[in-house]
């Protein structure tokens, strides 16, 4: 009884505010001359709003709880999902000297938009060598950089596991905090280090253990060093809290059953630490791979990365289509470690419940 | 008391040093009075002085609290929302496509969602500027809020709302009364986090920003292109003033408010 | 002079305050509560009492509305409350968690139900301190529930259900959280809530001595059925089925088969070489009908003379004996393996007692001691 008055009043209400809002754009779009022309839409709205005040409770709680679902939802399929829809589109599209500039459009009509539709952009990316290229060593440096950022976090990680306890929040801190501040200006700081009069070079020279200036900046070196330092922290995280999560009597006991230091540490602590360290580098891989910041500022025109070649793609040539292109197959190559990522952290939380 | 051993204390410091040096170094020398940056020339602020005088930098930075504030708020709305239909809702049509939609953006490079975005604002006929970068913020760092909020919906005790339920408030009501008073901490840190996210974002800006809508990281990004310039040190200098001082107040608020838990836990059980 | 016993359950004339009938509860294909029928009686103190996953709790959580039923009704008071939200029912629950919101104080959680009633501020500050009062909790109203102690967390969650006068009070696991010396205590307040506020309890519990201890009458529930329903000392005197006698207390099983000794009296053939065992009986068997003898412990005395005049008497040896202090619990076995445990009170010191490990001993009841159970 009650369920069916609530379909009747949501018919209702939802009819209402539907045909406010088709009478408000079909005036905004045909005829958009005369205030007076917006009374229907305003008159629905007022209804709306009038039925809405003697609506009983239960009924404004349902619509209240379809909004909870409906608003988010809705956002992020408008501004997500049909986005990316539309790269999808452009990348089957062509290059033209339009505005938008390529072709088809929808304003072509439907035949001509579904058969003006190809995978050339696609072809094009294979066989020009710049393009996978590009992928390639995007993928190089990204899980070189993954495993020297490993190198890094984990005695790091694993040092503040062992720390005392008072220490623990205030290094956590230590470890957050650049995290905090802006992406853009830690890795503008390196420029200042790393260029050839910059302080790395000037400290080098300074101590004897060189004679002539290193060319750091502007190489896959300094790339290396700008996503170590950047995503440092992510490394770290996920390990701390998969060693602080372990009970040191374990090693302990590895220990009185006859394991060395190093044997109970290679044993017992990495095994237990394995999925901090899985989940940490796919937090640095994947954003690493299409990183666009760092290898623009610390790279050389020598440095190929994905991300940096689909923006000068999209901005220097204006070419749409294979900027779009290049962004489907990034977001292909993506998936694996994503999906891989997802199932290392459902495994997880399988594993803790 | 547990002690560290000498490779502990070593992998410490010198990672510590490697996380804070470079950042030390650009406070060091936006107080240099050389237009050279690397050579120490002695002190001087003139630096701030310039850059507090550059309309350009101020207009900048105007659009980008503005737009900062904005976005978390809309983004800290829609993301508890999100994260409340994740967590507590079971099954509607759609569900995997929704939370796909809330972590996918998360691992996006933002090169994509840059792209993505621009050509649905030309698609559409939306002239870029301020109103362009808040939806695409918006979008964006409502996912980091939904992760933070459900996280802590997750832990939450459910019982808390039947017991709100059962006392006589309706759905809403329990919400308002019980679980947004608990949940306000992950909420607020929700919002920081959106907030920095757009302070900090600059591909997705270059994207969808207008001429007339430049952010603070577009402006220091042209700056820096041409190299290292003491005006960005003084300008990275207050960034991280303001950045270290806010961390260093939350976490001191933190520690005193678990101590006093603490102590109030302990005072709890001498009365029983 | 007589006081008149609490028993509305055997009065046909008495209309009862809660009503199952025939209700079914299904999770998808897990049957939770199966074709249960059971009426609840005002003013009652009814435990639901079985193992975890036995339905007891999904009993408790349809009554709050939480839950709704598959099929059947839930009548309370005469009215179906299937369509009732839980916000809009006269019954409260105290959680197992005891759910006190950590952001308000205990006035406020105390206050809260009274809130949403719309009440004069002074009529619910009157409500709040009388409940305060019956809760021994005045001292601590302004404090936040992480400030009080687990006791008193568990009293504030108690007054708080109480707050709104309801119907019918639930009450799932309430004393789970307490250590053993604080929940004796708590039963005991419980009941004297129970008596001044007249209130209908139902309580969820796996604890078999505290449903002993409060309740006025106790359902054993196992698979999503009621299977017995009576007062405490039915249930452990008088259990309807091996299951029931086994949950509650400790109890010694001995399976045979009947055959009829009179009026209401029974041998039962129990073992090879083994005198029948001669029992009383209500419930009818059949010539050679399959029958289970449930004896309490206690209800066994052991010596080590064969006894006289005894009525049933088998004699057997010393496995174990446990200690308990006030108590001693003998495992003797007997000829054919079976274990009989018999009870003691040591009523004398521990180096005064004659009978020790691997001695021959005869065990021994009388024809009432057990109860024959068909199943």
């Amino acid at each position: 009884m009650r369920q069916a008055s609530t379909l009747v009043l949501f018919f209702w209400f939802s009819g209402l505010l539907i045909s406010a809002l088709i009478a408000f754009f079909a005036v905004a779009t045909f005829n958009g001359s005369g205030l007076a022309s917006y009374l229907p839409s305003v008159g629905l709205l007022a209804l709306a709003a009038i039925s809405w005040l003697i609506l009983p409770l239960h009924f404004k709680l349902r619509v209240l709880g379809l909004a909870l679902i409906a608003v988010p939802y809705t956002w992020l399929l408008a501004l997500f999902l049909v986005p990316f829809l539309i790269v999808f589109k452009i990348s089957l599209s062509d290059i033209a000297l339009a505005i938008p500039p390529y072709t088809p459009t929808v304003k072509d009509g439907f035949s001509a938009l579904i058969q003006g539709l190809d995978f050339e952009n696609f072809v094009f990316l294979t066989t020009d060598a710049l393009y996978y290229k590009a992928y390639l060593s995007s993928l190089k440096i990204a899980v070189i950089s993954t495993v020297l950022t490993l190198l890094v976090g984990y005695p790091m990680a694993y040092a503040m596991a062992r720390a005392p306890q008072e220490w623990r929040a205030t290094l956590m801190m230590l470890v957050i905090l650049p995290f905090w501040t802006s992406f853009l200006i830690r890795v503008y700081a390196w420029i200042g280090i790393l260029s050839n009069e910059g302080l790395l070079n000037q400290f080098l020279l300074w101590t004897g253990l060189i004679s002539e200036p290193l060319t750091i900046l502007n190489t896959n070196t300094a790339v290396y060093i700008g996503i170590v330092y950047t995503y440092l922290p992510f490394m770290i995280l996920p390990i701390y809290a998969a060693l602080d999560r372990m009970d040191d009597s374990l090693i302990e006991a590895a220990e009185d059953l006859g394991c060395s230091r190093l044997s109970a540490f290679w044993l017992v602590t990495i095994p237990l630490s394995k999925n901090g360290i899985i989940a940490g580098c796919f937090l640095v891989f994947i954003p690493a791979l299409g990183e666009f910041v760092i290898p623009s500022l610390l790279g050389g025109s020598g440095t190929l990365m994905i991300g940096k070649i689909l923006f000068e793609e999209f901005f220097n040539n204006r070419d749409w289509p294979v900027a779009s292109a290049v962004a489907v197959i990034l977001l292909l190559i993506l998936i694996i470690p994503i999906v891989l990522f997802q199932k290392n952290q459902q495994k997880q939380a399988e594993a803790e419940s | 008391m547990k002690r560290l051993s000498p490779f502990n204390i070593t992998a410490l410091t010198l990672g510590f040093a490697f996380l804070y040096l470079p950042m030390i170094l650009l406070v060091i020398y936006s107080f240099n009075s050389s237009k050279l940056v690397t050579v120490w020339a002695g002190f001087s602020t003139k630096w701030y002085g310039e850059l507090l005088r550059d309309e350009a930098f101020l207009n900048a930075a105007w659009v980008t609290i503005k737009v900062a504030v904005i976005s978390s708020t809309f983004a800290t709305v829609l993301g508890t929302m999100a994260a409340y239909v994740l967590v507590n809702s079971g099954r509607f049509f759609g569900r995997t496509l929704f939370s796909g939609m809330i972590y996918a953006p998360l691992v996006m490079p933002e090169v994509i969602t840059g792209l993505s975005l621009l050509l649905l604002f030309i698609g559409i006929g939306l002239d870029r500027g301020v109103l362009t970068i808040v939806l695409a913020h918006t979008t964006f760092s409502m996912c980091y809020v939904s992760v933070v909020v459900s996280s802590r919906l997750v832990s939450f005790d459910r019982s808390l709302e039947e017991a709100a339920l059962d006392l006589g408030c309706n759905r809403f009501d329990a919400f308002r009364l019980v679980t947004l008073p608990i949940i306000a901490p992950a909420v607020i840190s929700g919002w920081l986090l959106a907030f920095t996210l757009s302070l900090d974002d600059l591909v997705i800006a270059s994207f969808v920003s207008g001429p007339s809508s430049t952010t603070l990281p577009i402006k220091i990004w042209s700056a820096v292109r041409l190299g290292v310039s003491p005006e960005i040190n003084a300008l990275s200098t207050l960034m991280i003033g303001i950045v270290t001082i806010g961390v260093i107040t939350a976490s001191l608020i933190s520690k005193r408010s678990s101590i006093r838990a603490q102590k109030d836990a302990q005072a709890a059980e001498r009365t029983a | 002079m007589s006081i008149p016993v609490f028993a509305p359950w055997n009065d046909p004339q008495e209309k009862p305050l809660i009503r199952f009938k025939n209700v079914t509860k299904r999770f998808g294909d897990f049957v939770a509560i199966d074709d249960l029928t059971q009426d609840i009686y005002a003013q009652e103190f009814f435990a639901l009492l079985g193992p975890s996953g036995c339905g007891k709790t999904t009993m408790m959580r349809m009554l709050a509305g939480f839950e709704k039923v598959t099929e059947g009704t839930i009548e309370l008071a005469g009215q179906d409350i299937a369509d009732v939200p839980p916000n809009q029912r006269a019954v409260n629950m105290m959680f197992q968690s005891y759910a006190l919101f950590p952001h308000l104080s205990v006035y406020e959680n105390i206050a809260f139900g009274l809130r949403r009633d719309k009440l004069a501020k002074d009529e619910i500050d009157t409500r709040v301190a009388e409940m305060l009062k019956l809760t021994r909790l005045e001292k601590f109203a302004r404090r936040k529930p992480h400030q009080i102690s687990g006791g008193q967390r568990q009293r504030v969650a108690l007054a708080r259900s109480l707050a709104k006068a309801p119907k019918l009070l639930l009450l799932d696991e309430p004393l789970g959280a307490l250590d053993k010396k604080l929940r004796q205590d708590t039963q005991f307040e419980l009941m004297d809530i129970q008596e001044t506020t007249g209130t209908t309890f139902v309580i969820v519990t796996h604890d078999q001595e505290e449903a002993m201890t409060v309740a006025s009458r106790v359902a054993v529930m196992d698979e999503g059925r009621i299977i017995q329903v009576a007062t405490p000392d039915g249930i452990y005197e008088a259990p309807n089925s091996v299951y029931v006698a086994d949950f509650i207390g400790d109890v010694n099983i001995i399976k045979g088969t009947a055959k009829a000794a009179g009026k209401d009296k029974y041998y039962v053939d129990w073992g090879v070489n083994q005198a029948p065992i001669v029992a009383n009986s209500d419930r009818p068997f059949t010539e050679g009908q399959d029958c289970f003898l449930a004896i309490r412990p206690e209800k066994i005395s052991i010596t080590k003379d064969k006894p006289e005049e005894a009525e049933n008497a088998v004699q057997g040896e010393v496995l174990d004996i446990a200690y308990l202090g006030n108590l001693s619990t003998y495992h003797v076995k007997l000829p054919d393996g079976q274990i009989i445990k018999a009870q003691t009170a040591n009523t004398r010191r521990l180096s005064r007692r004659d009978i020790t490990w691997e001695d021959k001993v005869w065990v021994r009841w009388t024809t009432t001691a057990g109860v024959l159970l068909e199943h």
